[in-house]
């Protein structure tokens, strides 16, 4: 089969997959909503096809700049809480920068001094520039949380939020949460970079734990596990629609309930905006991946020390696809933040959002954009249906059996059914398709 | 006297906890660097293989439990713990059969097995979510403490107690011996001398015939017995939660790294620095700065340097210096 025909073919199933999901387990509703998240998931895998398809790095942290990148919705959008930022707030970015200048000279230090003096002064740079910043910070803090914490508790943002009557300021936040996943991806790939490929492994692992845990902790920022919700989206309310007689009138027309109707038409607009996105991304990086720079990035993938001899400077191409992957990632958090009008750190798991990505990838086609696509949606298609067919399945195999404690956990424990299922692809198509569904070309 | 209540105090909230911890990070850490050392990739299923080594253990120790059998003062823990090495270890002996083999024969690039360890990750995950749930589980009996706050001030007539509990010192004691069988293993033994040949150099110790298949073999058996170890010891000190052997990855990771890859006593110092920075760094020294300081003065704030939900950022910060300043580790690891 050629290339075409096959990828055809996959997209083709794929699409059969999600009318099915229309039209017999679920309703339009359900199955835009399964397409929404899987164009969401589609942007992460992409960046991680950059990082692993392109140049063979392996991040174990994408729920960490995925989370980050969520935080530039509401930094951008939310409505500022002036009287806390006012009160103290203002002190909390002062003590950041303290702490990022007491770094900043822990560098320089580190690179003017040699020998004993060169480890007293960082040391003496380091804890001063510590305990200053607990200084500011701490009272800042509790002055910001103390207010309002019904609803607020937290420094707010810069509300910036309508254009012209339109609430698209929120879209500003899409690139900003990229640039702040390509910084926690400078300072990681800086440290783990050029170093063994495990290492990069194994520091992106715990930078993704430590953003999760910031974004768990730190009320201030955005409310922590209080959660932050009412974050303004682009896209109409449904509620809205649903109050307008010109909309209650178009619903007619379809012949559907107007409750409905909007629903699937507001989650038709998000699909606009992750579609112009997904293909843009798509358009630069296949650009760029047939260009000079992208051979050269292949070639650095297949055999780093003969790029090396040919003059190419592998660690720093390594850092710079590693920013641009992780920002990529960053963009997708940040757009998931923003369909969904809040934020819950407790829902950012390494399992769904590292690793289910990754799975995607692999069984995509590592290398190949539109690969990383298809298996986004196969995977992300799976991941929601396996949670229901596993219990499902579970209920009619014991249909026969005595109602009971063992009963009960069986049916309990196929709810973990899709875990060993992407556990079991991931090993298959490891083993026996390593190229993936669609293979690079 | 308060500078011994101080003492005391640090000795209760700070050395003896970590040293449990630390014996448990160790014992985790050495499985990672001997798996490094002889397969050569950062087995990332490491900490559910933990999880499901202590949940076959705690299964079995209901089991005995119901029976009625006990160990008096120690857990009846101790008993099942042979049993769930020996159910992991042949769960893993399978999955080194399944999946590693096939890469190992073909030389794949460390990257790609690294990935399959992630595979392996997931099933394990699944497979100890299927026998034990995902709740918090209690199995530790016997008794709670060798030494109890109340009977340490009423011998010393300090105002501070020290609390030791049982499991603390089960770990450490347990943590011994299995430290010590296994630099004997390594030393002394013919197959631990074919392994560390085998480590240090692949090709040379095909040569002299070694067989790999068998060092791989024994391999995967010591690093799973010391996981179940370790998880078991973490599970009666702590609770068990499967999801929070997911999250010892990153502290265990750190120590063997920290002690330089492939290099067992570097774990073993490693996983003593992370627990003893973790716990420093996560206790509040308030009573200890008022017990030193003078005049009765005490100190406005915790004095607490971070909240408890940053350990992990201890162990990542130590991970990322030792990166910068030392990559191959305190101890000399080895790269590939």
């Amino acid at each position: 089969m050629t290339y075409r025909a096959r990828a055809a073919l996959l997209f083709g199933i794929v699409a059969v997959l999600f009318l099915v999901e229309a039209f017999v387990f679920g309703t339009w509703n359900t199955a835009l909503g399964i397409v929404n998240m899987a164009l969401i998931s589609a942007i992460m895998a992409l960046g991680v096809n950059m990082q692993w398809g392109y140049a063979g790095l392996f991040n174990v942290g994408v729920v960490g700049f995925v989370a980050l990148g969520g935080l530039a919705p509401a930094l951008i959008s939310m409505p500022p809480q002036t009287e806390a930022f006012l009160a103290g707030g203002w002190r909390i970015p002062l003590a950041i920068g303290v702490g990022v200048l007491s770094i900043l000279a822990a560098i320089v230090a580190n690179g003017r001094l040699a020998g004993r003096p060169r480890v007293l002064a960082i040391a003496a740079i380091l804890i001063a520039g510590f305990a200053i910043y607990r200084t500011i910070f701490d009272p800042a803090v509790a002055i910001v949380e103390t207010m309002n914490p019904a609803y607020a508790g937290h420094i707010g943002g810069l509300g910036i939020d309508s254009i012209f009557g339109w609430h698209g300021g929120v879209l500003l936040s899409w690139p900003i949460g990229a640039l702040m996943a390509a910084a926690a991806a400078w300072v990681i790939g800086k440290t783990a970079l050029g170093l063994r490929s495990d290492y990069l492994a194994i520091a992106t692992l715990g930078i993704g734990e430590i953003i999760i845990a910031v974004m768990k902790n730190e009320d201030w920022l955005a409310r922590g596990v209080k959660n932050l919700t009412n974050i303004p989206q682009p896209v109409p309310y449904e509620i809205d629609l649903q109050q307008s007689a010109y909309w209650r009138g178009w619903a007619e027309a379809f012949g559907t309930d107007p409750v409905t109707f909007s629903t699937i038409f507001v989650k038709l607009c998000w699909m606009v905006f992750f579609v112009a996105v997904l293909l843009a991304l798509i358009w630069l990086s296949e650009r760029a991946l047939n260009s000079p720079w992208g051979r050269m990035m292949r070639a650095i993938r297949d055999n780093e020390t003969a790029a090396e001899a040919m003059g190419k400077d592998v660690t720093r191409r390594h850092l710079q696809i590693f920013i641009i992957g992780s920002a990529v990632c960053g963009l997708a958090g940040a757009m998931m933040v923003t369909m969904l009008g809040q934020i819950t750190p407790s829902s950012y798991t390494p399992l769904r959002f590292t690793f289910l990505v990754w799975v995607m990838v692999i069984v995509g086609g590592s290398g190949n954009n539109w690969g990383a696509v298809l298996g986004a949606f196969l995977l992300y298609y799976l991941y929601i249906k396996v949670e229901d067919w596993g219990p499902d399945a579970m209920k009619w195999l014991t249909e026969s059996m005595q109602p009971g404690p063992i009963r009960d956990h069986l049916t309990d424990m196929a709810s973990h059914a899709r875990m060993l299922a992407l556990g079991i692809i991931l090993l298959l198509v490891l083993r026996f398709s390593p190229r993936g569904l669609l293979p690079e070309r | 006297m308060d500078s011994l209540n101080a003492l005391v105090l640090i000795l209760n909230f700070i050395v003896v906890p970590a040293a449990a911890y630390g014996a448990q990070l160790a014992l985790g850490a050495l499985g990672v660097t001997l798996i490094y050392g002889i397969l050569r990739f950062s087995n990332f299923a490491h900490g559910d293989t933990m999880a499901f080594g202590t949940g076959v253990t705690i299964l079995v120790t209901w089991g005995l439990q119901a029976l009625g059998v006990s160990l008096g003062p120690l857990p009846t823990a101790l008993l099942a713990l042979p049993i769930g090495i020996l159910v992991t270890v042949l769960v893993v002996l399978a999955t080194d059969r399944v999946v590693y083999r096939f890469y190992r024969r073909q030389r794949a690039k460390p990257v790609i097995v690294v990935i399959a360890s992630v595979g392996v990750m997931f099933v394990m995950y699944a497979l100890t979510r299927f026998i034990i749930g995902t709740d918090d589980r209690v199995f530790a009996d016997g008794a709670r403490f060798l030494i109890t706050a109340a009977d340490f001030k009423a011998w010393t007539g300090l105002a501070e107690g020290l609390a030791v509990k049982a499991t603390s010192a089960l770990t450490i004691a347990v943590a011994v011996a299995a430290v010590a069988f296994l630099f004997w293993f390594l030393n002394r033994t013919r197959t631990g001398k074919s392994m560390r040949a085998y480590a240090d150099n692949e090709d040379l110790a095909l040569l002299s015939g070694i067989d790999p298949e068998k060092v791989v073999r024994v391999t995967w058996i010591i690093a799973t017995t010391l996981a179940v170890i370790a998880g078991v010891l973490y599970g009666l000190d702590k609770s068990f939660r499967p999801f929070n052997y997911f999250a010892l990855l990153l502290p265990i990771f750190a120590a063997a790294v920290v002690g330089g890859l492939g290099n067992p006593l570097g774990a073993i110092a490693g996983g003593f620095l992370i627990a003893f920075s973790e716990t420093a760094f996560t206790y509040a020294f308030k009573k200890f700065v008022s017990y030193l300081a003078p005049g009765g003065w005490e100190p406005e704030g915790l004095i607490q340097l971070l909240s408890t939900e940053y350990k992990f950022a201890v162990s990542f910060t130590i991970l990322i210096i030792v990166l910068l300043f030392r990559p191959t580790g305190i101890f000399r690891g080895k790269s590939v």
